[in-house]
């Protein structure tokens, strides 16, 4: 884009282009890769135009009055102080002008709103801070997994260099066919999130307890990135979202191998395991899900986040935190993760909680997380 | 400030010292009705919570310095920014304007003092309990609360009981706005000098009065929204959850109805100021005055019926969508004639660039600006898309910076002279204005480019393809943040050591504080009303 290079050729000139990473400076939208996004950066081309020219056009008369009418260079004031054909023109032209503007935005919003006959839907739940799919409708359908950042800890601290996709990578990417209608059903478990792709031109808030919807078709195949664009708390920045657009043959290579791959997972939930064994597994899935509240020393961030090491509810009775994990606890972060994890990991992280940081309780086993889920 | 010009013995000239009731010290201004003294206290206090929510800025401003966490955990990160924005938006910016008001109002409508004397004694004496209880909320156990300004139902249920300070400070706050407002609204209505028809007010007064009716109108709607979050929070109701029937779309609904009128609440006083300084240094009158007072009106009727266009990226149905974008839209007409109308007054005037001009017309220029992006922002497909990024942080401190704190500081400039008696070092000003001019832009342009290549914001990390910009702005906060040392310096040595200022220092000023009363301005401002003919 012409605009890209002008810009970097002034970064450039102030000394700033080179900051040492292979970065080019971002400063307009992404490339569109779908229609909406295109249509949206017209819009916005053709607005900015309008406004270049106005703005020019009104600055021009106050920086000539600046320049010429200055009481230095001798200028009486004039005691003009109305002019009704002037006033009644400012007025109209400015609304004409509007009416003009709002013919084509009000088609894109029409169409921005219909999310009828979609190839795929796919829903999209938001979590502290998450995002889980559920493929629900078309192929690929019952495909379901939770999508975490997959930057280390280390390089978000500075014990290590940064990546390409620093804060923009997952574990688990969406996988959606190219030139398909994908409808985007957004929800949240918690609090509100938003989902965005921004190269796709959508964005919907996730709202607990209520189910929007979007759309995109996307044009190009390749990977498109995205960040949840509304507070949610304290992990706000680290939620990314990750698209990978692929042909249609690609798609259902991956949906043959993610349905695989699940069921390959499925432990059996009547297998009796060892405490280390759970202790172990536990400890990968406590990183996963448990580490950026109650943080990996186990002392959390009271009071907000409680700490569990020296617990009463670690401590305590099975049943009491098989609950609070399965279920979660109502207006606090800890969400029920029932949804989400496996009876087998939900036994393991909580032996694991159970047995570290100088907690000594019983282990628990995936039959007693199976028996406790309502 | 009249406590300094109390010492230097002024107003003893005109006899009035003993009107400054039985107390000194502090206990006169705990104990003052004194219009004038309270309009001090509020621009004091305002510069205070500037000051602290600047430095919350320079703190957000460091972290974002460069990509990665380098000085606040993220929780404290959205601590800093829920807190600069409520301290900024309650603490700073309204009470500004409410200390000009105190000020001006009864000299500009020729009145001696505010209509209810007491009340406004209560008024600013709320504020100091406000803004404790907000900075307290940081040594709460859980630190203040990191939900944002705009405080979204349910995040809000998380939150420690620093989330119950800021309920009340905000419940205080609100009391306090709305009992300024009557009182505004009474004096303007009841205490003008005779023939001072309402078309002959000055626009400053004008502008109080419109901002006067949609605080009172709008104060109460925060406080009722801040209330159901509060008995969400604690005694089991579920106005915003769904898994009771509520929803938390509907906090956002009636957050915005209040937060649009409110933005107009803060822009509003500053048009004013604007409309009495750009026809002072033009040295002719303002231009379409019918049409200011009009349009005006017409933003504050307006302000009503548009506050969903927050809020598109929701999932409104369509005709939601179109309605509140037509609304918002329209909002460009009306704010269109008054930016002509002061280009319009300073066409073939006779300009000079005092101080206080260069603050108008770098509002002038930026605030236009500020309205720009907000045109863009108001059409839903593009809102969609820069929704909750850098360009809605760029778009609103365009217009809450550039537009009313600039005004604010045109205001200072202008009548710093009939408040303390003497006049600021005009060099010293001007280098104010070019440094903060400067380094505003220099925060918050590049600001837009990182919102258009998809920068969220309230985030503490950011990717790495935003660092260049990011750099760019943390710079220029540091330098806006130093830039205002300069102004607490410039204030101090007028009041402590400016040049006698006269009755009129500025030739094209035409209100009655300029042509009826001598500088400083006595301590009862007109004791006998002036004829307006």
């Amino acid at each position: 884009m012409r605009g890209t290079r002008v810009v970097a050729v002034l970064a450039g000139l102030l000394g700033l282009a080179n900051t040492g990473a292979a970065h080019a400076i971002a400063w307009y939208f992404q490339t569109p890769a779908s229609g909406m996004a295109r249509d949206i950066d017209q819009l916005h081309q053709y607005i900015m135009w309008l406004i270049i020219v106005i703005f020019i056009g009104v600055f021009g008369f106050m920086f000539w009055a600046v320049y010429a009418h200055r009481k230095s260079k001798g200028h009486a004031a004039e005691q003009f102080h109305e002019n009704t054909t002037v006033e009644l023109l400012w007025t109209v032209i400015p609304a004409i002008i509007l009416v003009i503007i709002a013919w084509p935005v009000t088609k894109t919003v029409i169409a921005q709103k219909d999310t009828s006959a979609p190839d795929l839907t796919i829903k999209v739940t938001g979590y502290q801070w998450k995002w889980g799919y559920d493929y629900i409708k078309g192929e690929g359908e019952g495909i379901s997994f939770v999508s975490m950042l997959s930057t280390p800890r280390e390089q978000i601290e500075g014990g290590a260099p940064k990546g390409e996709n620093y804060l923009l990578e997952v574990d688990n990417e969406v996988v959606v066919p190219v030139g398909k209608k994908v409808r985007v059903l957004v929800t949240a478990a918690d609090v509100i999130h938003a989902w965005w792709i921004p190269a796709l031109g959508a964005k919907q808030d996730a709202i607990p307890g209520f189910l929007r919807d979007i759309w995109f078709r996307a044009e190009q195949p390749g990977v498109y990135r995205g960040q949840c664009t509304e507070l949610c708390g304290k992990e706000h920045a680290f939620m990314p979202i990750v698209v990978r657009v692929v042909s249609a043959e690609d798609y259902s290579k991956w949906v043959g191998e993610r349905k695989k791959t699940l069921a390959a997972a499925a432990d059996d939930p009547s297998k009796a395991w060892k405490p280390e064994e759970l202790a172990a597994r536990g400890e990968k899935v406590y990183a996963a899900n448990c580490v950026a509240c109650h943080q990996g020393t186990g002392r959390g961030m009271p009071p907000t986040f409680p700490a569990l090491a020296g617990s009463k509810v670690v401590n305590g009775p099975e049943q009491a935190q098989i609950d609070i994990v399965l279920n979660g606890k109502p207006n606090t972060a800890m969400q029920a993760f029932g949804k989400q994890l496996s009876d087998t990991d939900i036994a393991a992280v909580i032996t694991f909680t159970r047995q570290s940081w100088g907690n000594k309780a019983s282990d628990v086993q995936p039959a007693e997380v199976k028996a406790r889920r309502k | 400030m009249s406590a300094v010009v109390h010492d230097h013995g002024h107003d003893h000239a005109h006899g009035h010292g003993d009107h400054h009731g039985g107390y000194s010290g502090i206990m006169r201004w705990i104990t003052t009705t004194n219009h004038k003294d309270i309009g001090t206290l509020y621009l004091w206090f305002s510069f205070i919570m500037f000051g602290i929510g600047g430095l919350m800025a320079v703190g957000i401003r460091m972290e974002l310095f460069s990509p990665g966490l380098q000085f606040t955990d993220p929780d404290f990160f959205n601590q800093l920014t829920t807190m600069h924005g409520l301290i900024m938006v309650f603490g700073a910016i309204m009470p500004v304007f409410v200390g000009f008001a105190n000020w001006q109002i009864p000299m500009m409508i020729g009145a001696p003092d505010m209509a209810f004397a007491r009340l406004n004694n209560w008024s600013f004496w709320l504020l100091p309990f406000a803004a404790t209880l907000l900075v307290l909320s940081f040594f709460m156990p859980g630190g203040a609360p990191g939900v944002g300004w705009t405080m979204y139902a349910p995040l809000t249920v998380q939150m420690g009981i620093g989330m119950d300070l800021t309920i009340f400070a905000v419940h205080i706050l609100g009391m306090s706005s709305i009992l300024g407002s009557i009182n505004i609204i009474t004096t303007i209505l009841n205490m003008r000098a005779p023939g001072m028809t309402l078309m002959k007010m000055p626009l400053f007064v004008w502008t109080w009065l419109i901002t006067a009716y949609l605080l009172v109108a709008a104060m109460p709607v925060l406080a009722g929204a801040v209330t159901m979050t509060l008995t969400d929070r604690h005694f089991g109701t579920t106005f915003f959850n769904a898994a009771g029937g509520g929803d938390p779309v509907l906090y956002q609904h009636i957050f915005w109805f209040f937060g649009h009128p409110e933005v107009y609440i803060i822009a509003l006083p500053g048009f004013g100021v604007v409309s009495q300084v750009i026809p002072a240094f033009s040295r002719k009158p303002l231009f379409g005055y019918a049409s200011m007072v009009y349009a005006t009106s017409a933003i504050a009727v307006l302000s009503f019926i548009v506050w969903a266009h927050h809020m598109y990226t929701v999932g409104m149905p369509v005709t939601g969508q179109l309605f509140f974008m037509y609304a918002t839209t329209l909002i460009a007409v009306p704010t269109g004639v008054k930016v002509f109308n002061w280009v319009a007054t300073m066409w073939k005037g006779s300009l000079t660039f005092e101080t206080p001009m260069l603050f108008a017309c770098g509002f002038l220029f930026m605030f236009t600006l500020g309205g720009f992006t907000g045109l863009v922002l108001s059409l839903v497909p593009i809102d969609i898309q820069l929704h909750d990024t850098y360009y809605v942080v760029a778009h609103f401190h365009y217009v809450m910076v550039a537009g009313a704190l600039f005004a604010a500081f045109a205001g200072v400039y202008f009548w710093l002279p009939k408040w303390t008696g003497r006049m600021y070092d005009e060099t010293l000003g001007k280098i104010h204005f070019w440094l903060t001019l400067v380094f505003f832009n220099m925060i918050f342009f590049v600001q837009h480019f990182l919102g258009l290549a998809g920068m969220p914001r309230r985030i503490p990390d950011y990717p790495l393809m935003f660092e260049t910009w990011n750099a760019i702005s943390s710079l220029g906060a540091f330098g806006m943040g130093l830039a205002q040392l300069l102004f607490l310096y410039i204030v101090v040595k007028c009041i402590r050591s400016g040049e006698t200022a006269p009755q009129k220092p500025w030739e094209g000023a035409d209100s009655l504080e300029w042509t009826h009363l001598p500088t400083p301005a006595p301590y009862h401002s007109f004791e006998t009303q002036p004829i307006v003919k």
